[in-house]
């Protein structure tokens, strides 16, 4: 084949033979290891396929020799996660929650446990800030109103529970009933009245027949200056928040056609564990409420709704126990 | 035409390279003793930085997301310093390499580095080129074998210390130290050592040049930053050729019949030293310098012939100048038949090739520097160091370091960051106040628990609280960031509650030296009152 060979005269390099319209391609070898790293590439390639998952079927894909799986790698790394955690989450389970977050440790790991229980599971309603829906009705979890207490039992309590639904007969549960059969002045003017418990603009000549009307209708729930109570999940209504909306149409709206939010209850879904920890991440959410050890103020004295801390009346922070009585006996 | 393919894949050629002394071997002596040295000490210098913080002068903490170095303490958000050196890094190899070349790849590659030493090594143990071309050659003998495996032993045991030093910039050095001897350490840490003791060994014993040839993209990138006028190593083909042994009879016929002046005044060069007369081959040409004695193939790592002119092999180490700078001082003529040179300034045309010749011959000067045709003269060293490019690389790449410099003096002690929580904008709360929530970030690079105090200023009455705490003092442990959640508050009243947006300052201050820092950030308010009345709640 020597003589077959042909040199390219301005390089000196040997050309393959091939020839294109005359142009000669030059034959630069390769190293012989680079052909070799090839074909060891291919046979790992083939020896992988054998061991790992890889070619796909039907439904799945082989499984390989080896028997790898990625799911089995998570499932492992989650089961090592709660082993890690394990002792966490039982001191989380069985310590009072009153002394929770005296317990810095526990405390930052409820706390961070909740975030994720809480963008999986409440955040379709009451949104991804915690903020809620005013349209729609779901409370706002950043402020210090609530309807049923905001310390750390009382919102494990309400999310053990859930509000007004069927499943759970421990539920708290309320019910406004329909002021349907009020004239239209005497609802505008009990509206009016409302309004003025919290200083928005009103008809004071109105209010002061609205006095009456609440005094008669509502004050059995709302109290009679309208601080609500929340043994029986009834709003406060001299406060600058309105989970209906304030203006005296949506006023009127609700006292002809009471609307009512449902929770579900989650003890049996989440577990003790995410219960309080969901709970303790919405206590600290900015509204959260110590239970009151200092000394109460009257809760009817009239600056109760500058202190919302002390404008429910003391009975309110005694927490029922899973076990124990409902609070509310149902209204119905 | 043929009617087989030739081989498209070819064996490694062996390469031998001799040892050679002189000024460029010695400079590599030093760069590689320099950089070896740099590199297997460097971490286990100590720094003291107080008890909480590590004492190793240049660690690279991946876990704990630091990196020290002497003083300076780079935080991952600090990262545009890194990037920033990278730069630097990447503009200095323009300016060298536009003034000088492939001068990285001759002197300060690791891979030139390690094969030199390996060579060395492999020089020490199985002797120079020739012998080790025989032993090559020869059977398995029993010698054979002792040679070879006292040389891969040698070998390891240098890519087993190489791999192990880079682990040491990752962790406690002495630490680590023990716990690698007493198996302790951690499997990544044995792994790395491993896959470096691999590369090392193969890249620096067998691979060699082939990395340089096919594996490495510097050769392209830098070959391409070159130009005309860029120092670099090359062959003075105008002086050397034609190249030719030339014998000591024609050298004396040439005398007589030629006449040494006249030839000797035409061509510059090619004389004889003892009779000053060219070098005649044996048909009588004038011969050049070049005495065609291989010494510059001999000692090449790269195996390549520098007379073929540039090539993408040529790592420009240099050695072949040393080589020839040696075979030339003993046929007596000056140095730099292989130089550092520019390609802008060679002579544009050569001995013997057109009518210039006759310009040569107007200048009986008898020197080597080609100076001869009138309208060309070389440029000076320094004019090919000092040109417009280089030195605007040069002030690019310093204007980058003082940039740096002055960045790591003005960094504040301490360090805030400040975002508003946007989900919801603002809060109402029960009495009417409206709340925003910030996510603060502080950091505390010392190395002692430091206490912060947070304020706020505002034009509008506002006050700050943090989540979980009832007054506004933080404390952040040493050496770590701290996340907080911070309320303002304005009253029901206050402009700052109805206003859309208001400017506001979050200041921090340091409870003990009384050091400040502030972040602006904007407070939200009602957006109109109607808002108020929608509120949820």
């Amino acid at each position: 084949m020597h003589d077959d060979k042909r040199i390219d005269p301005e390089t000196g390099t040997e050309t393959t033979g091939h020839s294109w319209d005359g142009i000669e391609e030059l034959n630069t070898p390769l190293p012989r290891w680079w052909l070799w790293t090839f074909y060891a590439t291919i046979v790992w390639g083939v020896g992988y396929t054998i061991l790992f998952p890889a070619w796909p079927m039907v439904s799945g894909a082989t499984t390989g020799l080896l028997g790898y799986s990625t799911r089995a790698e998570v499932a492992a790394d989650i089961a090592r996660v709660e082993q890690s955690n394990a002792a966490l989450t039982d001191s989380l389970t069985t310590i009072d929650l009153d002394a929770l977050e005296r317990n810095e440790e526990l405390h930052r790991f409820a706390v961070q446990a909740g975030r994720s229980v809480f963008a999986a599971n409440c955040s379709q309603c009451h949104g991804a800030g915690a903020a809620g829906v005013a349209i729609s009705g779901y409370p706002n979890l950043l402020d210090d109103d609530w309807l049923w207490g905001g310390t750390l039992e009382d919102i494990a309590y309400t999310v053990r529970h859930g509000i007004r639904n069927e499943e759970d007969w421990d539920s708290r549960y309320s019910e406004m009933p329909a002021f349907d059969w009020m004239e239209t002045g005497e609802l505008a003017a009990t509206a009016d009245f409302v309004r003025s418990l919290s200083g928005l603009d009103h008809d004071a000549q109105a209010a002061a027949r609205g006095a009456d009307l609440f005094a008669d209708n509502c004050s059995a729930c709302h109290g009679e200056s309208g601080l609500g109570d929340r043994e029986v999940g009834a709003p406060n209504l001299a406060d600058a928040i309105w989970l209906r909306g304030g203006t005296q149409e949506d006023i009127i709206q609700q006292m002809i056609a009471p609307r009512h939010g449902v929770m579900p209850p989650w003890g049996q879904r989440l577990g003790e564990a995410e219960v309080r920890a969901v709970s303790a991440y919405v206590h600290g959410l900015g509204g959260g409420e110590n239970p009151v050890a200092d000394p109460m103020s009257d809760p009817e004295s009239e600056n109760a709704a500058d202190v919302p801390d002390a404008s429910f009346p003391a009975g309110a922070t005694q927490t029922p126990t899973e076990t124990g009585e409902p609070p509310v006996q149902p209204a119905d | 035409m043929p009617t087989e393919s030739p081989a498209l894949f070819a064996a490694r050629t062996p390469i031998f390279p001799r040892r050679v002394s002189g000024t460029f071997r010695r400079l590599k002596w030093a760069v590689l003793i320099v950089t070896l040295g740099i590199y297997y000490i460097t971490p286990w210098l100590r720094w003291d930085r107080g008890p909480n913080l590590p004492d190793q002068a240049v660690l690279i903490d991946l876990a704990n997301r630091r990196f020290y170095f002497l003083w300076i303490e780079i935080w991952p958000h600090e990262f545009y310093f890194v990037a920033g050196l990278l730069i630097m890094a990447g503009l200095g190899l323009f300016l060298f390499t536009s003034a000088l070349g492939r001068v990285w790849c001759g002197y300060t590659c690791p891979q030139t580095v390690w094969t030199d030493l390996f060579l060395t090594v492999e020089r020490w143990i199985e002797g120079d080129r020739n012998a080790r071309i025989r032993l090559h050659d020869a059977g398995w003998s029993l010698r054979k074998w002792r040679l070879r495996l006292t040389k891969w032993t040698t070998w390891l045991l240098i890519s087993v210390a190489t791999g192990g030093a880079w682990v040491f910039y990752f962790a406690d050095a002495p630490t680590l130290a023990q716990n690698l001897v007493t198996l302790n350490a951690a499997p990544v840490a044995y792994a790395t050592i491993a896959i470096l003791t691999a590369t090392t060994f193969v890249f620096g014993g067998f691979m060699r040049e082939q990395v340089c040839i096919y594996m490495c993209p510097w050769p392209r990138i830098q070959a391409a930053m070159m130009d005309p006028g860029t120092l670099t190593v090359g062959y003075r083909d105008w002086r050397g050729e034609p190249r030719g042994k030339g014998g000591v009879k024609q050298r004396h016929i040439a005398a007589e019949s030629v006449g040494g002046g006249a030839v000797t005044a035409q061509y510059g060069s090619a004389v004889d030293k003892d009779t000053a007369a060219p070098r005649l081959s044996r048909n009588d040409e004038i011969l050049g310098d070049c005495i065609d004695c291989n010494a510059c193939v001999a000692v090449c790592p790269m195996g390549i012939d520098i007379r073929d002119g540039q090539q993408m092999e040529c790592i420009t180490c240099a050695l072949c100048i040393d080589a020839c700078d040696t075979v030339m001082a003993k046929i007596g003529r000056p140095r730099g038949l292989i130089d550092y040179l520019a390609l802008d300034d060679q002579p544009p045309v050569r001995p013997g090739q057109s009518a210039d010749v006759a310009a040569f011959a107007a200048n009986p000067a008898g020197q080597v520097t080609g100076a001869q045709r009138p309208d060309w003269t070389p440029k000076p060293i320094w004019r090919h160091i000092f040109r417009p490019r280089t030195i605007f690389y040069t002030t690019a790449w310093a204007a980058i370091g003082v940039g740096l410099v002055v960045a790591l003096f003005i960094r504040p002690q301490i360090d805030m960051t400040v975002a508003p929580v946007r989900n919801p904008t603002f809060v109402t709360l029960s009495d009417g106040t409206i709340r925003n929530t910030y996510d603060v970030r502080l950091r505390n690079k010392h190395g002692e628990t430091r206490a912060f105090d947070l304020s706020v200023t505002s034009d509008s009455a506002l006050s700050l609280t943090l989540e979980g705490d009832s007054d506004t003092v933080v404390d952040v442990p040493a050496d770590s960031t701290w996340f907080q959640r911070v309320y303002v508050s304005a009253p029901p009243q206050a402009p700052a509650a109805a206003r859309e947006r208001s400017d506001m300052r979050i200041w921090v201050e340091d409870v003990v030296s009384g050091e400040r820092a502030y972040d602006d950030t904007i407070f939200n308010g009602r957006e109109s009152a109607d808002v108020r009345t929608g509120n949820a709640g």
